[in-house]
């Protein structure tokens, strides 16, 4: 297939927007994505990303359908998203962490059951693709019970079973480690992984979470109030805004600031001197080297490096455009 | 197999989900069932022994029939469909490959088979007991009877699809719902029948298609509207069927277009 999985020109949405009562009424218009292009190859995966508010859900539900750009063009998987919805259905799966798939009161395997009919999959190929699932996102043990008394780990592993059901060529997830703790969010990133290596299938992934970024995508797109404000690697946004790591040391005893090691910013100075926090750009110098230098000034009893959130990322960035 | 018949099918299993609901509901239906058989009675021997075609015996099944069929035709409220409009949730069902409008109505007829016999049995059971019951001897009632009691699940549906897209306009959908509720349980034959009604509110009862979900199949199940009669009857609830079920289409595109046009 020549053509982009995702293609996205001038893309625009705008929102009415009431606010008083009766004569008071007023009318604005929001515009909630604003000329946004992009493409995406198929077999890409891409983090989409943004601050609460800055156009992403939109986007996904212009991709998938749901909603009509006011303007602008957008095609899914060779589709007119709006006018062929049910058409692409068949060919997208979609996770929206805060909603459900699943039918509540029901067992998985009935959600599946049905699932599988509407996405007209014949009994052999549901058996074999949910055996497949099950047993890789490890749903066995709950695959009976009904859908309202899983935990929130065990039911959004269920939803992407359920996206995943009838093998789309694209997969979008919307935010769907949200919530979820560490243990869970690494086991369904394994999962993910795992998924991508042996399917071709396409993701685009909105998220929060850092390390969803860093480990399931190879190319981010950043969006603001709308806009894009970034498209390209991880590596290559943290290097335009300088996204530091923070070396944060705990020393036996009370020191000078340190603001004197090469290549760090002292960010602060707790305790008197027992505790200091060190910025330094990955790239310019390393962790250890840091170390060697803070250890030659003072003795040090503990340390802990801050990774770069990706809130603190996108709001560098944001402030960096403004 | 298809997928309105898997819809049909979880519509049956998620209500056989809660059986003690719906012991509890055959056990409220019933009790009321003794009351309504009561004043039933009470009226029709008031009135002389008969009442509009009703003695006391066939007034009597007529209440146990209605209490019968309450929980399988539903004509009281649901309101799942216009908290998925409320919550967003219905994105998740405009981006499915089944429509809609289909997928609901199997999932209804799959809810409706299940409570046929949990919920229609007691009562005519403690009916049978109680007072008797007046029922045909043959089998063709029975049989359009359960054509009709099908339609009447249609035409409920339909009636229930249409003040649930309410919720694509208003916010609070109360109001909505217990003015349904009151027309919908008055004018069915739910309180006494549609033919004890004065001229007036019969007239108006005839335009509405409450007669369709409760009236018109107990009339054909207990023979009093046989031959013809029961086929206009029949037709009558195709009619509100179809033409019910084609507005809530047609609504709901307007509803839906709203959400994904004008973004809710």
């Amino acid at each position: 297939m020549t053509e982009p999985i995702i293609s996205a020109t001038d893309l625009s949405r705008d929102f009415v927007v009431h606010t008083g009562r009766g004569l008071r009424r007023r009318r604005s218009v929001t515009r909630a994505v604003a000329d946004l292009a992009f493409t995406i190859e198929a077999g890409a995966a891409v983090g989409y990303i943004g601050a609460n508010g800055a156009g992403k859900s939109t986007t996904i539900k212009m991709l998938t359908g749901i909603l009509v750009p006011t303007s602008g063009r957008v095609r899914t998987c060779g589709l007119d998203p709006h006018r062929h919805r049910r058409e692409l259905a068949r060919r997208i799966g979609v996770v929206f962490g805060q909603r459900s798939q699943l039918w509540w009161d029901l067992p998985l395997s009935e959600s599946y059951r049905a699932l599988a009919a509407i996405h007209r999959l014949g009994p052999q190929a549901l058996r074999a693709r949910r055996d497949t699932l099950v047993e890789r996102l490890d749903l066995g043990d709950f695959l009976e019970t009904p859908v309202r008394q899983l935990s929130l780990g065990q039911r959004i592993r269920g939803e992407i079973a359920a996206a995943l059901l009838h093998s789309p060529d694209l997969l979008i997830l919307d935010e769907p480690t949200i919530g979820l703790d560490v243990l869970s969010k690494e086991r369904l990133r394994q999962f993910l992984l795992e998924e991508r290596a042996t399917s071709d299938t396409t993701l685009l992934l909105t998220t929060h979470d850092m390390d969803d970024v860093q480990r399931l995508t190879d190319r981010i797109i950043v969006v603001d109030h709308g806009r894009m404000a970034y498209d390209g690697t991880l590596a290559g946004l943290v290097r335009r805004v300088g996204a530091d790591r923070v070396i944060v040391v705990d020393l036996e005893e009370n020191a000078a600031p340190l603001d004197d090691v090469a290549g760090t910013r002292l960010l602060g100075v707790e305790a008197d001197g027992l505790r200091q926090r060190l910025a330094f750009t990955p790239g310019s110098t390393t962790a250890a080297a840091v170390l060697a230098q803070v250890s030659a000034r003072a003795s040090v009893r503990d340390l802990t490096i801050e990774e770069p959130d990706i809130e603190d990322v996108v709001r560098r960035l944001y402030a960096s455009g403004a | 197999m298809s997928a309105l018949a898997v819809y049909a099918g979880l519509g049956w299993r998620r209500w056989s989900a809660y059986r003690s609901a719906a012991a509890a509901g055959a056990f409220t239906n019933s009790v009321f069932g003794l009351i309504k058989a009561a004043i039933t009675m009470g009226a029709i021997g008031a009135a002389g022994g008969t009442l509009a075609g009703y003695d006391a015996l066939t007034g009597a099944t007529y209440a146990w029939l209605a209490q019968a069929l309450i929980g399988p035709v539903n004509v009281f409220t649901w309101t799942e469909l216009a908290e998925r409009i409320r919550t967003g949730d219905i994105a998740i069902d405009l981006a499915r490959p089944i429509d809609p409008q289909a997928g609901y109505l199997a999932a209804d007829l799959g809810r409706a088979a299940f409570q046929l016999l949990p919920r229609g049995a007691p009562p005519l059971l403690v009916g049978a007991l109680v007072t008797g019951l007046a029922l045909p001897a043959e089998a063709l009632p029975y049989l359009l009877g359960l054509v009709s009691v099908t339609l009447a699940v249609v035409v409920s549906f339909a009636c229930r699809w249409l003040m649930n897209l309410a919720a694509f306009w208003l916010l609070e959908l109360r109001g909505v719902t217990t003015l349904y509720l009151v027309a919908s349980n008055l004018l069915c034959g739910l309180v006494v029948p549609v033919h004890w009604f004065p001229p007036w509110l019969a007239t108006i009862a005839a335009w509405t298609p409450f007669p369709a979900m409760l009236q018109h199949p107990i009339d054909i199940i207990m023979g009093r509207a046989d031959g013809p009669e029961a086929f206009i009857l029949l037709g009558e609830q195709v009619a509100w069927a179809i033409g019910l079920l084609v507005i809530g289409r047609v609504v709901f595109e307007v509803g839906a277009r709203k959400v994904v046009v004008q973004g809710g």
